[in-house]
């Protein structure tokens, strides 16, 4: 395989695995203050505990998050050197406020979160906290608008040529606030608070269901159904302006999200297809002239089609990011349904009645994951084969210095090491949930046991 | 140019990323050289005592690398690119045990068999040693030099040139500085036997340091003497080798009348006027070209523009003052000797 594409599969495996657990951080980053905020206000023993329980699971996630993290880093100079010497001037200064802003009041008040319950203060313990969700908020903000502006650069001039051709900031507000950021942005966090939400509901719902901590599980998931119908429905919006804003500034991936190739009015919205790129057709399930309601809310506006762009400018992979794409927004609408239902079926007192609801409820903790990996997959993949939209292709942007030698070695380390990872964070977390809320040893860690401490001598 | 205080902005920045990799060497580098001496603690509970010390802290420590990486990326990607992409395998190799090093300390205490937690010490431990040599490693092959060609291109072998013997030599230095930096941290934060133990541990380290300064320091004098041209043209500079040799014989004095809070802050100042002196030698090149030096990548041809450059130092200013006064409130949360609690790793 050549260079660029291997460079490629270990980008997005990488990416893909790390994007597995800060959502997971931020949305139970929301949970753990929601809880906490109520202990510190009525005293109930219930929220506190409930509080430990989560930080315990939040603890083991955010480990996770951080060292795959620090691979993202690296790999931006180690894989995509032009792409890094290209973009330094205008999107290092994202990242340098990432680091400075949000991680590092996220790392550093993470100490006080996991080991300083009995050394602190109820409220400054909180304050800890919330220290801990707003970083995990911010390095989001500046990572996707990092991101954004890669989709629709702005603010920047290109300065050089050929080789040492570069983009150098001119406005660093008009990078940041790039036509895509607030949208992205906005999406980004709601998705991460589904993440969130929707791993408490699984877990008390199973406690539920067998039967165990009834009490603090019934309080636990009637606080995160409402926080999961409340952002279900809010994703559903700014979504929707995520995708006003790929018509007007990236045509070529709207057309390739929804398979559309020639300019015509009314185009139709798929609710699900497969697209043949050969005889450019999709067949599926469409609601007629659909896309032109949602970008101009009116049903026979004609809409841009992929036919209008160059073939070396556009993306060549069509129907997986069509499948990509459709397989995120049906997930939404699910999302949307289940939580209604559920918060019906609440109000008519008989929530806890239903078994395969709470059931339907333990599975869907792979919801909000499938839905934000689906999500950027096509979003990124639409922007092909452009690294920088417009500017920079991805066949320009690799290190020129590694060899496809050297990324096959990194890649089965990559893959290696992550699957252990991977199961090393399922075992552990199943064990977590299985010792329950009321487990006695904090964070988890057995005692040693007697002989352990006497097989060892010396000191 | 644009200038703050007579300096460049090129000039500045170098000074922030000098600051963060050596405010990331010294607070990493104790838990590298306390992870270091795992497997030389015995007993369950010293290696107990020993990750808890720096359980709360390493997370923190490491953003620093985290925001130096940011930093170079941002403020020198020329530098950050070509330094990363030539230098790929070692950096590789870098976040495997960054990885590794992390998750031992998260799972060790996770299950009570015998063997789960013997394989954690070893990864910690090996980890460990390996992060503080790779370090010391990379250091090496940039104060050689790289065969850098035009247009930044990289003409060095792929697997293993970064293992050169000189390399070697610098990281095995790094890692005998950091080992008896990190056996100073934990005797701040332990009693008893597991004390009195350490106070030797540290001994060795600090012979072991000394003795692999001393060759490498040499071999630099006679083999890579452009190393030193800038202080044999401005034998002012002569201070800044001098005191870092003050404050290194001063490590040993201070141990042995125990007085270890200030052997650690020696320790930190050794690290960092080490840093300063590579700083001072190269300046200001960033990465020389072993080929020609006119491929040299130095401040001003691996620069952001100074509009970018102007706007991260706003950045640092705002953000480093705050950065600090959550260090100094966990630290001080924590300060004090390890009492293992219910929460304990
Ligand atoms: C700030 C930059 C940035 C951010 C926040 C992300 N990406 Fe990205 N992504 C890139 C910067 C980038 C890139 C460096 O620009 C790549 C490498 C090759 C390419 O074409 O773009 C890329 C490629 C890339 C690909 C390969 C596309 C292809 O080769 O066809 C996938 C699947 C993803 N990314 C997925 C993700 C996911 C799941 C993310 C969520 C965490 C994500 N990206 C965030
Ligand atoms: C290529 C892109 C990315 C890079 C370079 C990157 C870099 C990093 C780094 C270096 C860390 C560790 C920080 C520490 O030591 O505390 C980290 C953790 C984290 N990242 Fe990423 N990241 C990327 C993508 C993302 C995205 C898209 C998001 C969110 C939308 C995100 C959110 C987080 C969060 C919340 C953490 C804290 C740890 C955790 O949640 O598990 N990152 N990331
Ligand atoms: C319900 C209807 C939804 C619509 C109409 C929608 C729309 C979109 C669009 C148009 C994009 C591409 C943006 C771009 O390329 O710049 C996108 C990306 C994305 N979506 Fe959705 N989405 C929906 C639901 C969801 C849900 C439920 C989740 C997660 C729980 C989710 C997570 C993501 C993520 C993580 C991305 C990639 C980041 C980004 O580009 O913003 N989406 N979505």
């Amino acid at each position: 395989m050549d260079i660029e594409t291997l460079a490629r599969i270990q980008f997005a495996f990488t990416i893909s695995f790390h994007y597995i657990f800060p959502p997971l951080t931020i949305g139970l980053g929301l949970m753990m203050v929601i809880f906490e905020s109520i202990y510190i206000r009525t005293h109930n023993k219930l929220y506190e505990t409930l509080a430990r329980f989560w930080t315990k699971i939040f603890a083991l996630i955010f480990g996770i998050g951080v060292v795959t993290g620090i691979v993202m880093e690296f790999e931006f100079g180690t894989n995509w050197a032009a792409y890094s010497r290209y973009v330094g001037d205008v999107f290092g200064s994202a990242l340098a406020a990432e680091g400075i802003f949000a991680f590092a009041l996220e790392s550093g008040f993470l100490g006080v979160l996991l080991f300083g319950w009995n050394r602190v203060k109820p409220w400054v313990h909180l304050l800890s906290t919330i220290g801990v969700f707003l970083g995990s908020l911010f390095s989001a903000i500046w990572i996707v608008v990092a991101n954004s502006w890669q989709q629709t650069p702005a603010g920047y001039h290109i300065v050089g040529e050929g080789i040492n051709a570069r983009a150098e900031i001119t406005g660093f507000w008009a990078m940041v606030f790039n036509p895509s950021s607030v949208d992205r942005v906005t999406h980004v966090w709601l998705g991460a608070l589904l993440a969130g939400a929707f791993i408490v509901l699984s877990v008390h719902a199973y406690y539920l269901l067998k039967g165990k901590h009834i009490e603090i599980s019934k309080k636990a998931f009637k606080i995160a159904l409402v926080v999961a119908t409340i952002f279900s429905l809010v994703q559903l919006f700014t979504g929707h302006n995520s995708a006003e804003g790929v018509a007007q500034y990236q045509p070529a991936k709207l057309a390739t999200l929804e398979g559309h190739f020639e300019k015509s009015g009314p185009a139709d919205m798929y609710l699900f297809g497969w697209v043949d790129k050969e005889n450019q057709e999709v067949t599926g399930l469409k609601i007629p002239g659909g896309l032109s309601f949602l970008l101009e809310y009116d049903f026979n506006a004609p809409v841009t089609g992929l036919n209008a762009f160059p073939e070396d400018e556009r993306p060549s992979a069509v129907n997986a990011v069509f499948q990509f794409y459709h397989i995120m927004i049906a997930i939404g609408m699910f999302m949307i349904g289940l939580t209604l239902f559920a918060v019906f079926l609440w109000w008519r007192g008989r929530l806890f009645d239903k078994r395969w609801l709470l059931w339907a409820f333990v599975i869907s903790v792979i919801l909000p994951q499938i839905a934000n990996q689906t999500g950027w997959f096509a979003a990124e993949m639409g922007r092909q084969p452009w690294v920088v939209y417009g500017l920079l292709r991805t066949s320009e942007a690799f290190s020129q210095a590694v060899s496809a030698n050297q990324i096959v070695f990194s890649l089965i380390l990559f893959f290696v090491v992550y699957a252990l990872l991977f199961l090393l964070f399922i075992y552990l977390l199943n064990k977590k949930i299985k010792q329950g809320p009321y487990s006695k040893d904090g964070l988890g860690n057995q005692p040693y046991e007697k002989n352990t401490a006497n097989i060892l001598t010396e000191n | 140019m644009e200038t703050f205080l007579g300096i460049d902005y090129p000039t500045l920045w170098l000074l922030v990323l000098a600051g963060l990799f050596s405010g990331y060497a010294i607070l990493d580098g104790f838990d590298f050289g306390a992870g270091a001496w795992h497997l030389f603690l015995k007993k369950e509970e010293s290696r107990r005592i020993a990750l808890n010390a720096v359980g709360p802290v390493w997370d923190g420590n490491e953003v620093w690398l985290v925001i130096g990486g940011g930093a170079m990326f941002a403020g020198f990607p020329v530098l950050y690119a070509t330094l990363f992409s030539a230098m790929y395998i070692p950096f590789m190799l870098f976040l495997l045990f960054i990885i590794f090093r992390a998750i031992s300390i998260e799972f060790r205490g996770k299950e009570k068999m015998l063997w789960w937690r013997k394989m954690w010490d070893i990864s910690y431990s090996v980890s460990s040693i390996m992060l503080a040599f790779l370090l010391g490693v990379v250091l090496g092959n940039v104060l050689q030099g790289l065969p850098i060609g035009k247009d930044y291109s990289y003409h060095g072998g792929v697997f293993f040139y970064f293992l050169n013997p000189y390399a070697i030599m610098t990281g095995i230095t790094t890692l005998a500085l950091l080992m008896s930096h990190g056996a100073i941290f934990l005797l701040l934060k332990t009693e008893g036997k597991l004390y009195a133990k350490l106070a030797l541990l540290l001994k060795k380290g600090i012979f072991f340091f000394i003795v692999s300064f001393g060759v490498t320091t040499l071999y630099t004098l006679v083999y890579i003497p452009h190393l030193s041209d800038r202080l044999m043209d401005n034998p002012i500079l002569f201070i800044v080798p001098l005191l870092a040799f003050l404050s290194i014989a001063n490590i040993p004095r201070l141990a042995n009348k125990e007085r270890y809070l200030s052997a650690f802050l020696f320790s930190s100042i050794t690290i960092s006027l080490l840093l300063a002196l590579v700083a001072i030698e190269l300046y200001p090149t960033l990465l020389r070209s072993s080929i020609d030096p006119k491929f040299n990548i130095d401040i001003y041809n691996a620069a952001s523009s100074g509009k970018s450059l102007g706007v991260m130092l706003t950045i640092v200013a705002i953000g480093v003052p705050l950065m600090l006064g959550y260090t100094i409130f966990v630290y001080k949360t924590f300060w004090g000797k390890v009492k293992l609690d219910e929460n304990s790793y």
